[in-house]
């Protein structure tokens, strides 16, 4: 019966050098269809999904688009057979505008073979008020948050006519509100037919916008499920391989006497800031993006010092004028965004991991390599990091992996605060599971964590107590204790307007 | 997310060998390509000229290449950390005008270093405290600093090379200790001092990590102002001591002296394989990096090759360089 789906593809085979990446892997996809993509980092989801958008090719297997088959070779063929292919890093030119970019590439042009710039910014006020969206399209694309710049993306797929439009992890940088939105024009898409394939790592949009899951494990296809006749345990177990009971760790970590003190901090981006951090707690972080949760953070951390305010540590009140300020008493940060802020991707584990403690085996001109080599191998087991050697390039590993460096080379410098700012972004539920226990494991040990995140289940299964925060300002702080807490209690606190100044 | 596939395989495999952790070993598998070069150019200077292989013109060779490793010393510095420095030329010529003023005005030689040193460090200081504490990029300012500081030398001097009576201070351009040429022991001496610094200290440390990634070096609390300023320093002051050599070997101070002296500079770093993306380069590498230059100049002045040819020449083999090292790179990351 043709045409009943849109997209087939056939034992799909893909291998770089001798590692086989894909195993001949099947999906079909109905018009209308919204499918989730799910698998650990190296399953294959993102190869998989770049031979059908033509930046690899497979080296077997056959690919049909509405019944025909078709060879896609290059993101030009993709495009051709009405494949559109939404990245997780988003491919924009900063300074040109949005007409410019939505062209980009396939500019109208007048009949002197001059660019046509009215035309453009007629069609391009088209497209985005067909999804909505109130922007100039004059605007440059440097002024535009993240959210922006991807239903720009979404845009420029419809108005290419795109019939399959794949979306890699699209919610990783949202805000709560934004997903929001993004997920009210998948469903505007799917009722236009359009068929969606959407990466994600994160259990609950998939129960939410999609209708089936599909899960590679290892290159290789293991189910495609109905999301109304599957569930969340069966999905995790049958992407790590085993029986699965929760990643979250039952124990919930106690609080002890006040180790951190922040009275009406005040920087550039927050406002009269006020919370006490208890010893071995978890004090969790939310709210929007952008509600100044990273800028609290920064703050403290000395990136973006406080103007005003007060940060006392054990009783003494401490100046943090930079991060070395911060690191001398003991506030570390583990930085939202691993690849730029947090690692050095061309250099060693090694250098990565010892990158904190350098006088501690550096000194009169002499390495102390095997004290080096100590401190190397105690977090390497620690952290159970995945490497081939330590000399392996921190840019090689996997996200799990790295994040494991990143968190490593500060607990390597003996934190008393541990901020760790969206610690599980982009990482797979495997390696999840372990930053999580993790967190408990050292609050047990003594050491306080802030944790910031953008994923509420994430906050409300780990956190001792979760401060919400609204417009630069902390709203509310809810103790499990005496505070009933559900997503809508904190969501309520986190976009509540207008909010009087909490002192 | 693009690289699981490759991370994945080598996950599987088992790198780790005892040679790994082999310096020597390591400096070969660095230097491989460029060894190769500077082994046959030897060899084939040797054959094919009867002039090439004779000590006192290995020994003029060695003298020359030292005015450029100590420039390209500084300049590797620079590069690890992700800058550039064109100053360089103009301070080779200014602190030999100013070292050699001192010297005729019977100066002993240590002032006249102190002083011209101070001077290459104080331009380096005001490069580098431009480019850390604003956005404009080190090309444009330290071209800036070229042409004042050229102009400088020539205001000190009134556009005339000055003649340098001093013979304690022309020693040191010209004189061997035990068959050595003095500017050589220089060269060996700095390059153990900035050895050291860039392999055993914490601010070596610093210095490649503003190179690899300057968000992620703040974010580790290094300061990163600091480090760019003072790697800066350390360029001015290298180039201040290859004005001072230079300009003891001539016997006189030229205001002219050093134009284009940073483009040979940076072609022996990049030759000896500094990354100009930053935070990646070795001084083994540049020393290897400016014996080629230095031996291909001898060589093709053997050889009787045109000095029209030679610009031809060299620029092939710096290009040459770069893509080999470019096939390496692609090797290893392809997808």
């Amino acid at each position: 019966m043709p045409g009943e789906f849109l997209l087939e593809m056939s034992d799909i085979t893909k291998a770089f050098g001798t590692n086989v990446v894909l195993d001949g892997v099947s999906i079909q996809v109905k018009p209308g269809e919204v499918r989730a993509l799910m698998g650990e980092n190296g399953a294959g989801k993102s190869t998989l999904m770049k031979i059908l958008g033509g930046i690899y090719s497979g080296d077997q297997g056959s690919i049909r688009i509405g019944g025909e088959d078709v060879k896609i070779n290059t993101v030009d063929d993709a495009r051709k057979y009405g494949v559109s292919f939404i990245h997780q890093e988003i491919s924009n030119v900063p300074n040109m505008n949005i007409a410019e970019n939505l062209f980009l590439g396939r500019e109208f042009k007048n009949s002197l073979g001059l660019l046509d710039y009215k035309k453009m910014h007629q069609e391009a006020k088209k497209a985005l008020d067909a999804l909505g969206l109130d922007m100039d399209t004059h605007r440059l694309i440097a002024g535009l948050s993240i959210a922006q710049q991807q239903m720009l993306e979404i845009a420029r797929a419809i108005n290419e006519d795109a019939k399959i439009i794949i979306m890699d992890e699209p919610t990783a940088s949202l805000s709560h509100g934004e997903t929001e939105h993004l997920f009210k024009q998948i469903d505007l898409l799917r009722s236009k037919n359009v068929a969606i394939i959407y990466i994600s790592h994160r259990m609950e949009e998939t129960f939410k916008v999609c209708d089936s899951v599909t899960i590679l494990r290892d290159g290789e296809f293991i189910g495609t499920k109905n999301t109304k006749e599957t569930n969340e345990k069966e999905l995790i177990s049958m992407m790590v391989g085993r029986e699965f009971e929760s990643i979250y760790s039952t124990h919930r970590a106690e609080g002890g006497e006040t180790v951190l003190e922040v009275k009406n901090l005040t920087n550039s981006n927050v406002k009269n800031v006020s919370f006490e951090l208890k010893r071995g707690e978890i004090l969790g972080f939310s709210g929007l993006v952008g509600a100044g949760r990273t800028e609290m953070a920064l703050g403290l951390f000395g990136i973006d010092p406080a103007t005003s305010g007060e940060i006392v540590i054990n009783g003494k009140s401490v100046k943090i004028r930079s991060p070395k300020d911060a690191v001398a008493n003991g506030i570390m940060l583990v930085p939202e965004d691993r690849k730029v802020q947090g690692l050095f991707l061309g250099h060693s584990i090694a250098t990565n991991l010892t990158f904190q403690v350098l006088p501690s085996f550096i000194h009169n001109f002499k390495v102390n390599k095997k004290k080096e080599r100590e401190i190397i191998e105690t977090y390497q087991n620690k952290l159970s990091i995945k490497m081939a050697s330590v000399n392996q390039l921190a840019g090689e590993l996997s996200g799990g992996n790295q994040q494991k460096v990143v968190i490593s080379k500060w607990l390597a410098a003996k934190p008393d605060v541990l901020i760790l700012d969206e610690p599980t972004r982009g990482i797979d539920v495997g390696a999840k599971a372990e930053i999580y226990k993790l967190m408990q494991d050292l609050a047990a040990e003594g050491v306080s964590i802030i944790m910031i995140s953008s994923e509420l289940p994430e906050i409300i299964n780990n956190s001792s107590r979760i401060a919400v925060m609204n417009e630069g300002r902390l709203v509310k702080i809810l103790d499990p204790k005496t505070d009933e807490i559900t997503q809508e209690i904190i969501m309520s606190y986190a976009v509540e307007e207008g909010v009087e100044e909490y002192v | 997310m693009s690289n699981q596939g490759s991370t994945k395989s080598k996950e599987n495999q088992v790198r780790v060998s005892a040679l790994d952790n082999n310096p020597a070993f390591n400096f070969l598998k660095r230097n491989l390509a460029s060894m190769i070069a500077l082994v046959s150019l030897f060899v084939v200077l040797s054959i094919t000229t009867e002039t090439f292989l004779v000590g006192n013109n290995l020994l003029s060779v060695l003298r020359q290449v030292c005015v450029n490793t100590f420039i390209a010393f500084g300049i590797t510095c620079v590069l690890i950390s992700g800058g550039i420095d064109l100053s360089v030329g103009s301070v080779v010529a200014a602190a030999g005008v100013i070292s050699v003023r001192l010297a005729n005005m019977g100066m002993p030689v240590i002032v006249c270093f102190g002083v011209a040193l101070a001077f290459g460090a104080l331009v380096g200081c005001f490069n580098g405290y431009v480019i850390s504490h604003t956005t404009l990029p080190p090309f444009i300012v330290t071209l800036s600093t070229q042409i004042i500081i050229r102009g400088v030398s020539y205001i000190l001097t009134g556009g005339q090379p000055a003649q340098c009576e001093n013979d304690a201070f022309n020693n040191m351009g010209t004189g061997s200790i035990m068959g050595i040429p003095i500017p050589v022991l220089y060269v060996i001496l700095t390059f153990i001092i900035l050895y050291f610094i860039l392999n055993k200290t914490a601010f070596g440390r610093h210095v490649y990590s503003v190179g690899g990634n300057k968000e992620a070096a703040r974010f580790a609390g290094v300061n990163v102002k600091k480090v760019q300023t003072q790697v800066f320093i350390i360029s001015g002051i290298m180039a201040a001591l290859a004005g001072i050599i230079l300009a003891a070997r001539l016997y006189s101070g030229q205001p002219s002296v050093g134009e284009g002296f940073e483009r040979d500079a940076i072609a022996a770093s990049v030759l000896g394989g500094t990354s100009f993306n930053g935070g990646i380069g070795t001084l083994s590498g540049t020393v290897i990096g400016a014996l080629i230059m230095g031996i291909l100049n001898n060589g093709m002045n053997l050889l009787k090759i045109s000095s029209y040819w030679q610009f031809v020449v060299k620029g092939s083999v710096i290009l040459g360089a770069v893509y080999i090292d470019y096939i390496k790179k692609s090797k290893t990351f392809r997808k």
